[in-house]
C-alpha cells in the first residue's frame, strides 16, 4: 500500500485526488477529516478568505480617507473597521495561514504519517470559522462591532464599549484555544513524530521555527485568554481589574496585553523566517548560510521578546530606569535579527540565483522586512518615540513587518509548494504579474505613511488635517491597487489546481528537503513507513 | 487513516502514541500555568508599584504621622487637583490649590464636594501622586478618600486630608501634585 501511494502520480483534478482509502466524499470529507494535508488546506483556503475580508475593510478605510472630511463612512463605524481589520488580519489571516503551512509541511519535512494529534488538528481548524463568525456578525447588531482598536486598551473595551465587548472576548476565547491546540500539535510531532536519524539539529530551518514559535505560543496566547477574561469581568461582572475607581490600574492593561502582545509579533515573523530560509538556499543552489546561528538567532529572538513589551508603551509615564531597559533590550533584538538577515544575503552571495516568483517574493521579503526592521529601530529609541508612538509612521512599521514580511512570506511558500499541493505547476507569467503588482502597490500604499507619520497624522483618525491630503490619495490608490494585485493570485491558485503543465517531484533543481522526495501532488498519506537514513541526509540543506 | 500506520507496527505506534500523550500533558500544565501567570501579573503588579511608587498610587490606608523632626530648611510645594471621571455630577474642587510645607511637618487641608443631581449618589475619590517616584514619601493619616462619600441629591460637604512629607524625599523633588479622580461608585456600593 506505501509503494502505491508513493509512486502514485498527477490527477487531474485535486478534488478527486482520491486513493481507494476509506476517505468520505464531498462536505464530510472536509468536516471528519484528520489528514494533515487536508486540514493544511482547510487553513491555507480559511486565511485566505480572511485576508479577503480584513483587506475588504481595508478598503472601506483606504476610501473614506482618500480625501480629508468625512465621506463615506460615520467615526464611530471607522473606528469598527480599523478593529476589526486588525484582528481579522492578525489571528483571522496570517496565524492560521502558518498553521496552514505547518500542517501541510511538518509531517513531511520530518518524514511522518501525520501531525501527532490528528483529531484534535481536526478541532482546532472547525473552531476558527466560528470565532470569525461571532466577531463579523457583531456588524451586523445595533450597537455595531468592537470600535476599541485591535489592542482593545482599557478602558475602552471595558467603561466605554459599546455592547459587543462579549462577542469580541469569545470570539478571541475561540482562536486562542485554536492556536493553543494548533500549537500543542506542533510541538509534539516535531519532538516525537521525526524519522529515525532526524537530530534536532538536522531539521530543516523551517521546523525549527514553527517548533519555536509554537512554544511561544503555548507561553502567550493563555496570557491573552487571561487579559480578555479581565475585560469581560470588568464590562460585564462589576470585576475593578483596570478600574482605578475599585481599586485596578487601566495602565496594568497595557501591561498584561503587551506581555501578550509582543511574543505575538514574533509569532506572526518566525515562520516567515523559516519559509524564506527554504526558499533563498533552493534559487541560490547553495546550502544555508549559517544554519546553526540561524537556530540561535531565531531562539534568542524567542527569549527576547518576554522582555520588550513595555516599549509600546513609553508615553505612559514610566520611569526613566525602565524606558532605559525597555530600550536596550529592544535595540538587542536587532543583533540576532541581522544574523539572519546577513545570513540570507550571504547565502546569496556567489549563489547561482535564478528568479522564479518564490525567490522574488523572498529577496523582497529580506529588504522589505529589513525597512520595517529599521522603523523599529527608530520607534524603539525612547526620546523620539515619543514623536512617532500613535502615528501613522507605527502603521508604515508593522505593515511593513507583516504584510511585506510575513504575507511576502506566505505568497513565497506557497508558490514554492504549490507544485508539491497540487501536482501542476502555477502560471508562471500571471504569478510575475501578481507578484509585480503587489510589490510596487505596497511600497506605494505603505511607504509614504513613513512621512505622514513623521509629519503628525495620528493613526486611527477618519478625518485628518488638509495638508496630509495627497499623500493620502497615493496611499489610497496604492492601497486599491494592493488589493486588486491580490485578486491575481487567487486566479493564479485556482488556475494551478484546475490543471496546468505537471510538475515532477521536485520541480526545483536547487531544493532540499524530504517533502521532495514524494511525488507532486504529494500523495494522500505520505511517510507511513520512515524515509531511509539517505534522503535525510540529501535532504539535510545544511551539510552537503 | 492512521490505520496503515497502525498496522504497520502496532507496538511502535502505541510507544509513539504514549509519548505523545505525555508530551500533550505536559505542554497542557504549561498552557495552565501561563493562564494562571496572566493573573498572577494582577497582584505581582500591586506589589511591584507598591514597592517602586511606579503608578503614583498611595497609601490607601491610615498612616502614622511618625516623623522624628521637621526639616525646615527645606520647603516642598503640594498641589492639588481634581477631576470628575467622566459622568460624575458633582462640584469637586480643593479649597486651596497649593500649600508649602516643610517634610515632617503634619498639615490639614480641604476639598469641597457638592451633589450637583436630583439622587443620592456614592462617589470615590482615588488619589495619584506625580512624580510617581514621589508616592511612597507622601503620607495620608487621614483621608476621605480612605472611605466611601455618600451626597444626597443637592448636598454639599467638606472634606478634609491629613498629610506629611516624608524626611527622606528625594532633594531633587521640589513638588509634588496630588490629584484627585472621582468615580460614581453608587452601583457598586448599594
Amino acid at each position: 500500500m506505501t509503494t502505491d501511494v508513493i509512486k502514485e502520480t498527477s490527477h487531474d483534478d485535486h478534488q478527486n485526488d482520491h486513493h481507494g482509502d476509506h476517505k468520505m466524499t464531498g462536505i464530510k470529507r472536509w468536516l471528519y477529516t484528520t489528514n494533515h494535508k487536508d486540514i493544511g488546506t482547510l487553513y491555507l483556503w480559511f486565511s485566505f478568505i480572511m485576508l479577503l475580508t480584513g483587506g475588504a475593510l481595508a478598503m472601506v478605510i483606504r476610501a473614506e480617507l482618500f480625501q480629508p472630511g468625512l465621506q463615506i463612512v460615520e467615526p464611530d463605524f471607522f473606528n469598527q473597521l480599523t478593529t476589526v481589520h486588525g484582528l481579522i488580519m492578525v489571528f483571522g489571516a496570517i496565524m492560521p495561514a502558518f498553521t496552514g503551512f505547518a500542517n501541510w509541511m511538518l509531517p513531511m519535512m520530518v518524514g511522518a504519517p501525520d501531525m501527532a494529534l490528528p483529531r484534535m488538528n481536526n478541532w482546532s481548524f472547525w473552531i476558527l470559522p466560528f470565532a470569525f463568525g461571532i466577531l463579523l456578525s457583531s456588524f451586523f447588531m445595533e450597537s455595531g462591532a468592537p470600535n476599541f482598536g485591535w489592542t482593545f486598551y482599557a478602558p475602552l473595551s471595558t467603561t466605554y464599549s459599546n455592547g459587543s465587548t462579549a462577542f469580541f472576548v469569545f470570539a478571541v476565547h475561540i482562536m486562542g484555544i485554536s492556536s493553543i491546540m494548533g500549537a500543542i500539535n506542533i510541538v509534539v510531532t516535531i519532538m516525537n513524530m521525526r524519522a529515525p536519524g532526524m537530530t534536532y539539529m538536522k531539521m530543516p530551518l523551517f521546523v525549527w521555527t514553527f517548533f519555536i514559535t509554537a512554544y511561544l505560543l503555548i507561553a502567550v496566547m493563555p496570557v491573552l485568554a487571561g487579559v480578555v477574561t479581565m475585560v469581560l469581568t470588568d464590562t460585564y461582572f462589576g470585576t475593578s481589574f483596570f478600574n482605578a475607581a475599585g481599586g485596578g490600574d487601566p495602565v496594568m492593561f497595557q501591561h498584561i496585553f503587551w506581555f501578550f502582545g509582543h511574543p505575538e509579533v514574533y509569532i506572526m515573523i518566525l515562520p516567515a523566517f523559516g519559509i524564506v530560509s527554504t526558499i533563498i538556499p533552493a534559487f541560490s543552489r547553495k546550502k544555508l548560510f549559517g544554519y546553526s546561528s540561524m537556530v540561535y538567532a531565531t531562539s534568542s529572538i524567542a527569549l527576547l521578546s518576554f522582555i520588550v513589551w513595555a516599549h509600546h508603551m513609553f508615553t505612559t509615564g514610566m520611569p526613566l530606569f525602565g524606558e532605559l531597559f525597555f530600550m536596550y533590550c529592544t535595540m538587542l533584538i536587532a543583533v540576532p535579527t541581522g544574523v539572519k538577515v546577513f545570513n540570507w544575503v550571504a547565502t546569496m552571495w556567489r549563489g547561482s540565483l535564478s528568479f522564479e516568483t518564490p525567490m522574488l517574493f523572498s529577496i523582497a521579503f529580506v529588504i522589505l522586512f529589513t525597512i520595517g526592521g529599521f522603523s523599529g529601530l527608530m520607534l524603539a529609541m525612547t526620546p523620539v518615540d515619543f514623536q512617532y508612538h500613535d502615528t501613522y509612521f507605527v502603521v508604515a512599521h508593522f505593515h511593513y513587518v507583516l504584510v511585506t514580511g510575513s504575507l511576502f512570506s506566505l505568497y513565497a511558500g506557497a508558490y514554492y509548494w504549490l507544485p508539491k499541493w497540487t501536482g501542476n505547476m502555477y502560471n508562471d507569467a500571471l504569478s510575475k504579474w501578481h507578484f509585480w503588482c503587489s510589490l510596487i502597490s505596497v511600497n506605494l500604499l505603505f511607504f509614504p505613511m513613513h512621512f505622514l507619520g513623521l509629519a503628525g497624522m495620528p493613526r486611527r483618525i477618519p478625518d485628518y488635517a488638509l495638508q496630509f491630503a495627497d499623500f493620502n490619495k497615493w496611499v489610497s490608490i496604492g492601497g486599491f491597487a494592493f488589493g486588486l494585485s491580490q485578486l491575481i493570485f487567487l486566479a493564479v491558485v485556482i488556475k494551478c489546481i484546475r490543471g496546468g503543465e505537471k510538475a515532477p517531484a521536485k520541480p526545483w533543481d536547487g531544493a532540499a528537503g524530504l517533502e521532495w522526495t514524494v511525488a507532486s501532488p504529494a500523495p494522500y498519506h505520505t511517510f507511513s513507513t520512515p524515509p531511509p537514513q539517505s534522503d535525510i541526509d540529501n535532504a539535510d540543506q545544511h551539510s552537503h | 487513516m492512521k490505520s496503515d500506520a497502525n498496522s504497520k507496527n502496532a507496538n511502535n505506534t502505541n510507544s509513539v502514541s504514549t509519548t505523545n500523550n505525555k508530551s500533550v500533558k505536559k505542554l497542557l500544565l504549561v498552557v495552565l500555568a501561563m493562564f494562571g501567570f496572566g493573573f498572577a501579573l494582577v497582584p505581582l503588579y500591586d506589589v511591584f508599584c507598591d514597592i517602586t511608587g511606579l503608578n503614583g498610587k498611595t497609601n490607601t490606608s491610615a498612616a502614622t504621622y511618625d516623623a522624628s523632626s521637621i526639616d525646615e530648611s527645606r520647603t516642598v510645594r503640594v498641589q492639588f487637583i481634581t477631576r470628575n471621571a467622566q459622568g460624575v455630577p458633582w462640584k469637586f474642587e480643593p479649597v486651596q490649590n497649593e500649600i508649602e510645607v516643610h517634610p515632617g511637618e503634619m498639615k490639614f487641608v480641604s476639598f469641597y464636594a457638592k451633589n450637583n443631581a436630583n439622587n443620592d449618589i456614592v462617589g470615590q475619590a482615588v488619589p495619584s501622586v506625580s512624580p510617581g517616584r514621589a508616592a511612597n514619601y507622601f503620607h495620608k493619616i487621614e483621608c476621605f478618600c480612605f472611605t466611601h462619600q455618600p451626597l444626597g441629591a443637592g448636598m454639599d460637604v467638606e472634606m478634609s486630608l491629613q498629610f506629611y512629607v516624608d524626611l527622606e524625599l528625594p532633594d531633587d523633588i521640589k513638588t509634588l501634585t496630588l490629584s484627585y479622580t472621582l468615580y460614581d461608585i453608587t452601583n457598586k456600593s448599594s
